[in-house]
């Protein structure tokens, strides 16, 4: 049965978390899929694989972007930053300190693309409205939160970077 | 016992302990485990919502590239389910299917794109059978029987209870009102996609870690469905990306891995899609309930006959304790000195329902709160004031034997009127603008476990060494609530130590001692209590030994931030480290372990053993909402919630847990439905599940989430830890019943039904405008052969708990004769 013949593979190198990381996937793998499974970069979740809770949210070239919906070619020569890469060593980002200390995650499952997607929104508008927040966050479904954690996480991130600007 | 102190961990914002893994994408889930030689899983599910398996032909996927092992229902002769009375389902199907997505087959292959097309490749043949699609239908259609088992024809669990002579005292009320109300279905949908990974030990046990909460009572069923002992079986809870009571069943799923691991000797994983997600379903029961509500003038309740008819779908799952819950809490709120309770669960072919958050009490609860509102209406009180004028009391018994600890009821509804500014808003905000208010309760876990026996429900083990390391191992599942902080949090407090100084290893039936598991909101209170037992065993022998050291009693050692030291000498001491080494020397290796069982309960009589627990929460809820009269859009203004928490053990997330409740509740208030529809008769007939994706199911987003004001009540319960109740469901119950009662007040229309959708109001707005009862929702409520009602003399009528099967007779004697007469 010829059809059954798995497709050839496709070798690249990616750029994730400022890493050149060569990987062998086959062609029609999702960024997801790829960073998941053939990375090992579990930190990004899933939670429909159509677009619809924003649990995967990676950032490419500084943008948000549902991975689910990606193909793992397209980001050839982008600049992918996951959840893995946000952490200074051992110091972790004012989003993580300000989501771990004011209860932003609870089950800890839609998470990684929460605090993704609150990066690129800081890393955009350092000092955003409320209102702004509740907009870019407006995407990334959470069962647990309210939402309302994790909007005042993401308030006191904005503050906290901002102090590490000026200082 | 050494000497007590402030407390320095309990209360306080903290950090929780699995919070850095959280946000640094380490925390691991079932999914995303991954093991050398792991081959995949992919379920063939049944396209028929009702129909007999005629031939089910393999072969084909059989011999597809890549392809490992077709499972069938041949491979599973033996059911399972998660109560012993309802053990009606089969990993796979083997002869019948009963709802769109009932799982007949399973492919094992290399990755999960082969197995998906070999499922297309599997061949079977249905004879389709009359299908049910609400309980209504079920009770006008005995047959064809979607089980076998069951009360009669298609109803499942059938029942009725009566405490003191209702009809009596309905008779003798100034007031009677009957209403009736529905509350649609509808999902938990948790963000992770239900997962599991099987595999084989070195030593040949079979290890299943897998999305679930409760890895005790699926250890269990694993067994019986797969006919091994228990002891060569290792089930590892995984963190779980939220349940709210969509991981309690133990699934056909992580059954079928299983046996697949077993037959290949490889690693066997599985991951629902989000569509199988909504058939594996689970959720909240549909209910339709009429109310009939005895008042005196000034607004205290007489009786209180609540009849409620339950869809459960094609299977039992919880069933028998949901069909319980649709009443039993229903006294706890509010002085009810006679209570009748008729309930009814009814087969249809659709995917099970079972626990969500606040199991079968919301629905209840939303119908008699929103009463309650009609009946402060009609009698020009307050709602408020008439709530509060009528809560329980603490430490009573309520008319159905329910024994209610500590109870933060008043100061509840006391803390929300003040905080809202109730008293200026109620009936004074401008048309279109509307308050409204409503109160709850709930379990501080189940008193009684899911399967008969004298165990105990929680068991914690300590172990400490010499370099001062507490490991603390309990079989508790962590599901988002924080239970594994709640754990370190006790033993930390205990122990004067911090929580970053305990390790947890939680929920493994391999190496942690049994709890029942993270449902029923019984973790902090029992898990809490083995907690508390085990540190302070600990503590015992730290103090003896460190007492013996410093020259003084063991009842004057302080233990308190990571020094133990005399009381009435602070700089006399040592390090934690170091007085661990003293008791180790002093009394070899340490370790301890502790356990909970519940309090005995009053009552005595069958069907007593749901609805106790060691402790009840309570809550009050506030919603001021803006009703559009164009569009019947509702826009929620704001939301304050008291809970009555006994005592919160992390302050940041014991709000966290409140809020998330509210917004629960409010999603479901608003939009959240799991409704189905008929295909057209040329398309098979078949009923189908109108929107099983997260995109068509409807949840609120940041954008539309108003701000929640919360407002801890702290009364400790002496039953539980630290005197902490449950925060879990609590705070999800009053939110439904204050968004209709707020829309009253804002429009003047009544919504008896959840959720309520801008249709439901734009309808309600016509009928006012033409001089109509201004109300949507059912209209009546069917004649269901409920049986003749156990019959319990409430406390305060000399009753002892028992059933009193002459005094039921005797009153229906008298009934007749005074009926006659």
């Amino acid at each position: 049965m010829s059809k059954t013949a798995a497709p050839a593979k496709l070798h690249i190198t990616l750029k994730v978390n400022g890493e050149e990381m060569e990987v062998s996937f086959a062609p029609y793998k999702t960024l997801l899929e790829v960073l998941r499974e053939d990375l090992g970069l579990t930190g990004t979740k899933h939670g429909c694989e159509l677009g619809e809770c924003g649990a995967c949210a990676v950032l490419v070239d500084g943008a948000p972007l549902l991975s689910c919906l990606t193909l793992a070619i397209e980001c050839a020569g982008r600049a992918i930053e996951t959840i893995e890469g946000l952490a200074n060593g051992p110091e972790l980002h004012p989003l993580q300190e300000a989501f771990a200390d004011l209860g932003g995650s609870q089950c800890g499952y839609c998470t990684p693309g929460a605090i993704m997607t609150a990066k690129a929104l800081l890393d955009h508008e350092p000092e955003p409205s409320q209102q702004r927040i509740k907009e870019a966050m407006a995407g990334n479904l959470c069962r647990c939160t309210g939402y309302q954690q994790i909007v005042e996480s993401v308030e006191r991130a904005a503050g906290c970077c901002r102090e590490r600007v000026k200082a | 016992m050494s000497a007590k102190r402030k407390l320095e961990v309990v209360g306080k914002s903290r950090r929780r302990v699995d919070a850095r893994a959280k946000v640094t994408g380490q925390a691991r889930f079932a999914d995303d485990l991954s093991m050398p030689r792991m081959l995949h899983c992919k379920l063939l599910r049944s396209p028929h919502p009702h129909a007999i398996i005629e031939s089910l032909d393999a072969e084909k996927a059989r011999a597809y590239p890549g392809v490992h092992l077709v499972l069938t229902g041949k491979d599973f002769p033996v059911p399972f389910g998660i109560m012993p009375v309802a053990q009606d389902e089969y990993p796979l199907a083997p002869e019948r299917v009963r709802y769109v997505g009932d799982p007949v087959a399973a492919v094992v292959a290399r990755d999960e794109k082969t197995a998906e097309e070999a499922l297309k490749l599997i061949a079977v043949t249905y004879t389709p059978l009359p299908t049910i699609a609400s309980p209504q239908e079920g009770l006008e259609q005995p047959e064809t029987r979607i089980h076998e088992y069951g009360e009669q024809g298609n109803i499942h669990r059938n029942q009725s209870y009566e405490f003191g002579d209702v009809e009596a005292a309905l008779a003798a009320s100034d007031h009677v009102f009957e209403d009736v109300f529905f509350y649609e279905g509808n999902n938990h949908m948790a963000m992770e996609q239900q997962a599991s990974l099987a595999y084989i030990e070195g030593d040949g046990k079979l290890t299943l870690a897998s999305s679930t909460q409760n890895p005790h009572y699926l250890h269990r069923q694993m067994s019986r469905a797969l006919q091994m002992s228990a002891s060569q079986i290792r089930v590892i809870a995984c963190q779980n990306g939220g349940g709210f009571g969509g991981k309690c069943d133990p699934a056909g799923h992580e059954i079928v891995v299983s046996k697949a691991a077993l037959m290949l000797g490889r690693p066997v994983k599985i991951c629902l899609t989000r569509q199988e997600v909504f058939y594996q379903h689970r959720g909240r029961h549909p209910i339709l309930m009429k109310f009939r509500t005895g008042v005196s003038r000034d607004g205290k309740l007489t009786a209180v006959h609540l009849q409620t008819l339950l869809d459960g779908g094609a299977y039992g799952s919880h069933g028998p304790a949901s069909t319980f819950y649709s009443g039993v809490l229903t006294p706890v709120t509010y002085e009810l000195p006679r209570f009748k309770f008729d309930a009814c669960r009814v087969f249809t072919n659709k995917p099970a329902c079972g626990p969500k958050r606040g199991h079968g009490t919301p629905q209840p609860r939303f119908g008699q709160e929103v009463q309650l509102d009609k009946i402060a209406a009609k009698l020009g009180l307050d709602p408020a004031e008439m709530r509060l004028n009528m809560v329980t009391q603490a430490n009573s018994l309520t008319a159905n034997w329910l024994k209610i600890g500590s109870n933060g009821l008043a100061e509840c509804i006391r803390q929300v009127v003040e905080r809202s500014g109730w008293r200026d808003k109620y009936g004074k905000l401008p048309e279109g603008r509307g308050i409204g208010i409503a109160c709850s309760t709930y379990m501080s876990g189940a008193g009684v476990s899911i399967y008969w026996n004298k165990l105990p429900h929680s068991g914690v083990q300590l172990l400490l060494d010499r370099s001062g390391q507490v490991t603390v191992m309990c079989g508790a599942t962590e599901v988002g609530q924080g239970s594994d902080d709640v754990l370190a949090s006790i033993v930390a407090e205990v122990l004067g130590i911090d929580t970053a100084e305990v390790r947890c290893v939680t929920g493994d039936t391999g190496l942690t001692p049994v709890d029942l598991g993270s449902y029923s909101s019984r973790v902090t209170v029992m898990m809490g209590n083995a907690a508390m037992e085990a540190a302070g065993r600990v503590q015992e022998l730290i103090a003896a030994a460190v007492a013996e050291q410093l020259d003084t009693l063991p009842d004057q050692v302080v233990m308190s931030q990571g020094r133990v030291f005399a009381a009435d000498n602070p700089s006399h001491g040592m390090s934690f480290v170091e007085a661990v080494v003293l008791a180790e020397s002093k009394f070899g290796t340490l370790s301890t372990v502790g356990s909970y069982s519940p309090p005995k309960q009053p009552g005595k009589f069958k069907g007593s053993g749901v609805g106790p627990s060691p402790a009840y929460s309570f809550s009050a809820c506030v919603v001021e909402t803006e009703v559009d009269h164009a569009t019947g859009v509702v826009h929620i203004h704001k939301i304050w919630v008291a809970h009555d928490i006994g005592r919160a053990i992390n302050a940041v997330h014991a709000r966290g847990q409140v809020i998330g409740g509210v917004y629960m509740g409010l999603s479901e208030a608003l939009m959240e439905e799991q409704a189905f529809r008929r295909l057209p008769e040329k398309l098979s007939n078949a009923l189908v599940h109108r929107i099983p994706s997260m995109l068509e199911y409807k949840t609120l987003t940041s954008l539309d989430m108003p701000e929640v004001d919360v407002i801890p009540v702290e009364d400790p319960d002496p039953n539980c830890p630290f005197g902490a109740k449950e925060a879990g469901q609590g705070p999800l119950l009053p939110v439904m019943p204050a968004v209709a009662n707020a829309i009253w007040d804002a429009v003047g229309v009544r919504i008896d039904e959840v959720p309520i959708t801008p249709d439901k109001i734009l309808r309600a707005l016509v009928l006012k405008r033409e001089g109509k009862t201004p109300r949507v929702g059912p209209e009546s409520f069917p004649a269901v052969p409920y049986p003749e009602a156990v019959f319990v003399l409430p406390p305060n009528e000399g009753g002892d708990g028992n059933e009193s099967k002459n005094t039921s007779r005797t009153i229906a004697q008298t009934r007749k004769e005074v009926t006659a007469s």
